[in-house]
């Protein structure tokens, strides 16, 4: 398999580093940034497959980075990778338009699995990924106006939302429903699309209502 | 933390709710103090001034009086000092939210030429605009201007600093243009007016001007004033936190001491690590913090005395969030049983914890990919799953059931029907 071509950016040095050596030659690093200026370049020039993007970055976060590319290298996912599992940051950047969201304590080999998911397209969910999905998804349904229709989950979403809740593997989630991967994945992207789609403000009230910003 | 001693209960306060507002925020905050609906507030209010003109006093009158609502005291330190250095994503402004300034200036507008058509003196038309546009540009500063913008790097309290807020272009032009707006209103009147004799239009221009300049400096001082008592409360706050921090890093430099010493023992290194890292996530991220009555912080509490006792890392997931009443303490302690046997006799690298709390039921799935086992095999006299969890379970109005495959692992789901008197 060819090698994926990586931009790392986080503002700790040391963690950019240890990310490579994790790494290793699984990938391949084109570039290091620390902050969102410096992001925005390596990724305008370097037009990686995936971006291994911090979410609290000097210049407006990691959400800044996507929005300042949009549009400008098409190629290119992004994977969050932060030490806060706090909901803000998880929903803002996904709603920015990153594919996946990872925190920091894991592995070289599922940091390596992840960035060949993104990159093949697919969305990356942990658990607490899905919990929080599911929490904005129930929250904002009684708030959401009535033409925010689109933002609901259908109950297969839902389903498999749950089972990625509960720490199922993509896999074992075709397995326990009786569908393919592919629809598991096709699944997971309508939900990040829905996510994207709906109003950002929202959210944050909710968020900041049950106390969880 | 003592988690016993009741705190004292907070004073209730009026604030203006600046998120929710249409106008100023007014009407919502003080539909949220009274605990009525918004629209009842404001048609109340819109009543009031239909009537006699007092809706509109009263309004602005509040405007100025009531300080804005603040979140500062929801933040655990870590997100509220990623905020503070700029490295959250900014909230895009979006047309909808210059829709109050909008809708003021449009309403401004309508107001003085209905006034200048009942009055039939076009020439006084743009003089007056030109007031109400400059006294409404200032106000909208005035407004703005938050008390940590006031404050300067030396932590006083600058006057410069409160009438243009941190400095940048902005905040002067509007300075400029408001003022501007006021004086050529004021000329304008009396220049406009010399039929009617240039002393009186003066007298009347310099009452208005001095109306404007009350307008103008009236919420700054009032809300400087209540401001100072929020300064203080948030200096004891940040206190505080620096000794919390402070008590952090003794732990943290204390267990990286220990992990030194035992860098021969990696099961040792890695539980240390990881009792190391839960105990500063939950404080810096998680703004539940010390509230031990909630499921969530129930289940991750035993989640992390688990991981503690057996090694094995527990991840907690959990959707919805309820009170711990005494029914739901069952559902704590079956969960903890499941939990427990999975971290022991699984023999898997991780156990899943799953929680969802609806309106009706709570559902909590206890998931490991170990070894599994043949419920049906257990000998009768080991009382773990059967007492303490299906059992339990039932007593309580539940109901456990347990899929296990030997060799793919295990799955506790635990379902508790409650009333729908739930909270959150």
């Amino acid at each position: 398999m060819a090698r994926r071509s990586v931009v790392i950016v986080d503002d700790h040095a040391m963690f950019r580093a240890g990310v490579r050596a994790e790494l290793g030659d699984a990938v391949e690093v084109i570039a290091e940034a620390a902050n969102v200026d410096e992001a925005v370049a390596a990724v305008l020039a370097g037009q990686p497959e995936v971006v291994l993007l911090d979410v609290h970055l000097p210049g407006g976060g990691g959400a800044e980075v996507i929005r300042r590319t949009a549009g400008k290298a098409v190629d290119t996912k992004f994977l969050a990778l932060s030490v806060s599992d706090a909901a803000e940051d998880v929903i803002g950047t996904i709603r920015s338009g990153a594919r996946g969201y990872v925190t920091k304590s894991i592995t070289g080999e599922e940091l390596v699995d992840a960035i060949d998911r993104v990159a093949a397209g697919d969305a990356v969910f942990s658990p607490r990924l899905a919990g929080f999905v599911l929490d904005a998804f129930a929250g904002t349904i009684e708030v959401a106006a009535v033409d925010e229709d689109l933002d609901r989950l259908t109950d297969r979403e839902r389903e498999v939302m749950r089972l990625i809740a509960r720490g199922y593997s993509y896999k074992e989630v075709a397995g326990e429903l009786f569908i393919s991967i592919k629809t598991v994945e096709t699944h997971m992207g309508s939900v990040l699309r829905k996510l994207q789609l709906s109003s950002r403000h929202e959210l944050t009230r909710w968020a900041s209502e049950r106390r969880l910003l | 933390m003592t988690g016993t001693a009741t705190p004292p209960a907070p004073v209730r306060k009026a604030y203006r709710n600046a998120d929710e507002g249409v106008v100023g925020g007014v009407a919502a905050g003080l539909a949220e103090h009274l605990g009525m609906a918004v629209s009842t507030v404001r048609i109340g209010f819109i009543a009031a001034t239909v009537i006699g003109g007092f809706g509109v006093m009263f309004y602005a009158a509040l405007w100025m009086v009531l300080p804005v609502q603040r979140h500062f005291d929801d933040a655990a330190p870590g997100l509220a000092a990623v905020d503070r250095q700029g490295k959250r994503p900014r909230r895009m402004l979006k047309l909808a939210d210059y829709g109050p300034l909008i809708a003021l200036g449009a309403l401004g507008l309508g107001i003085c030429l209905l006034l200048a058509m009942v009055s039939g003196r076009g020439q006084f038309l743009v003089p007056v605009l030109l007031a109400v546009g400059g006294v409404a540009v200032l106000w909208r500063q005035a407004d703005e201007a938050q008390r940590e913008r006031w404050v300067d790097s030396t932590g006083r309290i600058s006057l410069i600093r409160v009438v243009v807020g941190d400095g940048g272009p902005a905040p002067y032009l509007r300075l400029v243009i408001g003022v501007l707006m006021v004086g050529s209103a004021i000329i304008g009147v009396s220049v406009g007016g010399g039929g009617w004799g240039a002393v009186r239009d003066v007298g009347v221009a310099t009452a208005l001007g001095l109306l404007g300049i009350a307008l103008i400096t009236g919420p700054w001082l009032i809300r400087l004033t209540s401001d100072l008592g929020e300064e203080r409360a948030e200096r004891i706050r940040s206190q505080e936190r620096a000794d919390v921090a402070a008590h952090l890093h003794d732990s943290v430099l204390q267990t990286l001491t220990l992990i030194q010493k035992s860098a021969g023992d990696p099961s040792a290194v890695a539980r240390l690590a990881r009792a190391q890292e839960r105990d500063l996530r939950s404080w810096l991220f998680d703004s539940a913090g010390g509230d031990t009555t909630t499921l969530a912080v129930a289940l991750r509490a035993l989640g992390g005395e688990v991981e503690d006792a057996y090694g094995v890392p527990v991840e907690v997931v959990c959707v919805g969030d309820r009170t711990v009443t005494e029914d739901l303490r069952a559902l704590v302690l079956a969960t903890r049983e499941a939990v427990v046997n999975a971290a022991r006799h699984s023999g898997a690298a991780k156990v899943d914890v799953y929680a969802e709390a609806t309106a009706r039921t709570i559902e909590i799935f206890v998931r490991d990919r170990g070894t599994g086992f043949d419920l049906d095999s257990v000998a009768s006299d080991r009382h773990g799953v059967r007492d303490s969890i299906i059992e339990r379970m039932r007593r309580h109005g539940g109901t456990a059931e347990i899929r296990s495959t030997p060799g793919s692992g295990t799955e506790v789901r635990l379902t508790q029907p409650t009333g729908s008197d739930s909270h959150g």
